[in-house]
C-alpha cells in the first residue's frame, strides 16, 4: 500500500515537473497596468474567481458529502478538495496555456503559456480588455477545478485516492482543457462555429455529467447497491452546499461578463430566476409523484436550475430563463427519480442526472431563447428567427457528450493498468474515510484507543520540571 | 429483585421517568434502541427513490426494583405509557439474582 503511494506521489511530481523548458513569467514582476485596466471590472472579476472557489470549498463539498452516508463523507469532500488543490497547480503549470493559449488546428492551445509566461497583470484583449490577463486566467481556475470535482458525485463512495488522483489529472488535461479550447479559446473550432456557452453549459456541465455517467458504469455499482439502504446521512449539509453553490455561483455566471456591466447584470437577474424556477418545478414534480416536498428536493432542484441556466445566462430575458428553470427542475427530476432507477445504474450523488441532463437541456434551450436583445455578441435563438443557431448548439453538445463518453472510457481504463480503480467490497463496507484516509468523521463511538506518540515515554519519565534561566 | 425492562415510545419517556420518580424508584438506565414489532414502518423518499424504514426508534427503560413494588410500577408505567395504538412497546420482567453497589460494597435490595 505504502509502495503504491510512493509510486503515485512520483507520478505526480514527474508530470508536475518534468515539463520542458518551463519559463516563469517575467512580465509578473512589472506592475505594469495599462489604460485599458478598469479597477470597476477587475474587482468584479475577482470577486467572482473568489465566488466561484466558494462553490467547490465549502459549496460542493458539503452538498456531496451530506448526500453520502456517514463512513463515506470525508473521503466526498476530499475528492472536492483534492481538484481544488491539484488543477489549481496543473492549471498554472500548463492547463491555461492548453485551454486559452494560441490556437493549434483549432483544437487545443499551445504551450506558449506554460508556467503562465506571458500572462502578466496587462489585459488581453482576445479575452477581455478591461481586465489583468491573470484576473481571467485565475477566473477560469474555478472554472477547471470545479468541473472534475462535479463528476466526483457519480463515483462517490467506492473510487480509490490514488485512483482519483491520477484520473483527475488525465481527466483535466486530455478532456477538459481541450473542450474549453473548443468552446472558448480564440479560434477554437466550436467557437468559430458560433455556439454559445456563456458560463459553462458545454464546457463544464454535460462534460461532467457525462463523464460521471461514464465512470460510474465502468466502475460497477457500489457494494450493496440495491439491497443495502444508501440514504443521505445529513441533508442540512446538503442544503448549505447548495445554498453556497447557489450564491457563488452568481460569480460563476454573471462573473463570465468579464466586467461590472449591464450584461453582467441580467447574468445575475437570469441566474436567480431559473434557479428559483427550478426548485419549484422539481418540488412540485416529486409531490405529485410521491405526495410530499423534500428539503432535498428543494436543494437538488435549485442546481439543476442553475446547471441549465449556465449555458444561457448571458443571451437570455428574464421570462425565458423561468422556463428554462421549470423545465430543468422536471427533467432532472425526472432522470435521477425515475429514468435511473429503470435503467439501473448507480450515479451516487446525481452527478449525470442533475449535471448531464440539466447542461445538455441548457446548452439546447440557449439554441431556442438566446437573442441579441441581450447581448448583441451574441445571437438570435429559434424562437427569435434563427433555427440556425439551435442545430448549431446540437453539434456542441454531441461533441462534448462524444469527447467526454470516448475520452473518460479510456482514461479509467488506463487508470485500472496503473492504479485499482475501485475499492474492495471491505473497503467500502468499513467505509472509505477509514480504509482511505485513515480518519473517522464521527469519533463519538470510539472509547479505547492505544496512543503512539514520539517522545511520549520520555515526557512520562521526566519528573520535574526546570525553569529557564532568564 | 426484579429487572423491569420496556421499550416505549421516545415521546413517553419524560412521562414514565416522572411517574416512577413519583412513586419513589430513581434508578434506571436508559438506551436509544431501534426494532420492529407490530407497528408498520415508515417510508422516506430521497430524489424519488423510496425506502421503507421498518426498524423504528424507540427507548428502552431498565430498572431494578424490589419484588414488593413491581406490580404497581408495572400498573404506573403501563398506564402512563399506552396512547391505545399500535407501538405503545412492550415490558418485560427477569428475576434478578443480586445487586452490588460498586462505592459501598451493599448487596441486594440496599444497593439499589
Amino acid at each position: 500500500m505504502t509502495k503504491l503511494y510512493l509510486r503515485l506521489v512520483m507520478i505526480l511530481t514527474t508530470i508536475f515537473m518534468a515539463i520542458p523548458a518551463l519559463a516563469w513569467a517575467d512580465d509578473t514582476t512589472e506592475a505594469v497596468v495599462e489604460n485599458t485596466i478598469s479597477a470597476g471590472d477587475t474587482a468584479f472579476v475577482l470577486i467572482s474567481a473568489a465566488l466561484v472557489m466558494l462553490m467547490t470549498l465549502p459549496g460542493l463539498a458539503l452538498f456531496y458529502g451530506g448526500l453520502s452516508r456517514k463512513k463515506n463523507v470525508l473521503s466526498t469532500i476530499m475528492y472536492s478538495f483534492f481538484a481544488m488543490i491539484v488543477i489549481s497547480i496543473q492549471w498554472a503549470l500548463y492547463g491555461y496555456s492548453l485551454s486559452f493559449g494560441p490556437d493549434v488546428h483549432h483544437i487545443i492551445g499551445s504551450l506558449d503559456w506554460i508556467g503562465l509566461k506571458n500572462v502578466g497583470l496587462d489585459a488581453n484583449p482576445d479575452y477581455s480588455a478591461t481586465i489583468p490577463h491573470q484576473a481571467f486566467m485565475v477566473f477560469q481556475m474555478m472554472f477547471a477545478v470545479i468541473t472534475p470535482a462535479l463528476i466526483s458525485g457519480a463515483f462517490a463512495e467506492r473510487m480509490r485516492f490514488p485512483a482519483f488522483l491520477a484520473f483527475l489529472i488525465l481527466w483535466a488535461t486530455f478532456i477538459y482543457d481541450p473542450v474549453a479550447h473548443w468552446v472558448w479559446g480564440v479560434n477554437g473550432w466550436l467557437r468559430n462555429l458560433g455556439a454559445l456557452d456563456f458560463a459553462g453549459g458545454t464546457v463544464v456541465h454535460i462534460i461532467s455529467g457525462v463523464s460521471g455517467l461514464v465512470a460510474c458504469i465502468v466502475l460497477g455499482k457500489r457494494k450493496g447497491h440495491g439491497s443495502v439502504p444508501m440514504i443521505p446521512h445529513n441533508l442540512p449539509f446538503t442544503v448549505i452546499g447548495a445554498a453556497l453553490l447557489w450564491f457563488g455561483w452568481f460569480g460563476f455566471n454573471a462573473g463570465s461578463a468579464l466586467g461590472a456591466n449591464g450584461l453582467a447584470a441580467s447574468a445575475f437577474v437570469v441566474t436567480h430566476l431559473a434557479t428559483a424556477a427550478a426548485a419549484l418545478s422539481w418540488v412540485i414534480s416529486e409531490w405529485i409523484h410521491h405526495g410530499k416536498p423534500t428539503t432535498l428536493g428543494a436543494a437538488s432542484g435549485a442546481v439543476a436550475g442553475l446547471v441549465a441556466i449556465t449555458p444561457a445566462s448571458g443571451f437570455v430575458e428574464p421570462m425565458s430563463a423561468i422556463i428554462i428553470g421549470l423545465v430543468a427542475g422536471m427533467l432532472c427530476y425526472l432522470a435521477v427519480g425515475v429514468v435511473k432507477a429503470k435503467l439501473r445504474y448507480d450515479d451516487s450523488l446525481d452527478a449525470f442526472g442533475v449535471h448531464g441532463i440539466g447542461g445538455t437541456w441548457g446548452a439546447l434551450a440557449t439554441g431556442l431563447f438566446a437573442t441579441k436583445a441581450v447581448n448583441p455578441l451574441g445571437n438570435d435563438g429559434l424562437f427569435y428567427g434563427n433555427p440556425e443557431q439551435l442545430g448549431i448548439q446540437l453539434i456542441a453538445t454531441a461533441s462534448s457528450w462524444a469527447v467526454a463518453i470516448i475520452g473518460t472510457y479510456v482514461i479509467l481504463k488506463v487508470v485500472d493498468v496503473f492504479v485499482k480503480l475501485r475499492a474492495t467490497d471491505e473497503e467500502q463496507e468499513s467505509g472509505m474515510d477509514i480504509s482511505q484516509h485513515g480518519e473517522d468523521a464521527y469519533t463519538d463511538f470510539v472509547l479505547s484507543a492505544s496512543m503512539n506518540m514520539p517522545g511520549f515515554s520520555e515526557v512520562k519519565e521526566r519528573s520535574t520540571v526546570v525553569k529557564p534561566v532568564m | 429483585m426484579t429487572k423491569i425492562e420496556c421499550i416505549l415510545r421516545p415521546g413517553k419517556l419524560e412521562d414514565v421517568k416522572e411517574a416512577v420518580n413519583k412513586y419513589g424508584i430513581h434508578g434506571m438506565t436508559v438506551t436509544q434502541v431501534i426494532g420492529c414489532g407490530l407497528q408498520k414502518g415508515r417510508t422516506e423518499v430521497y430524489r424519488g427513490a423510496e425506502y421503507s424504514i421498518n426498524l423504528l426508534p424507540k427507548i428502552k427503560l431498565e430498572m431494578v426494583i424490589p419484588d414488593e413494588d413491581v406490580a404497581e410500577v408495572l400498573k404506573i408505567i403501563t398506564e402512563v405509557a399506552r396512547t391505545g395504538e399500535i407501538g405503545d412497546g412492550k415490558i418485560f420482567t427477569y428475576k434478578i439474582d443480586d445487586a452490588i453497589r460498586i462505592r459501598t460494597g451493599e448487596k441486594g435490595d440496599d444497593a439499589i
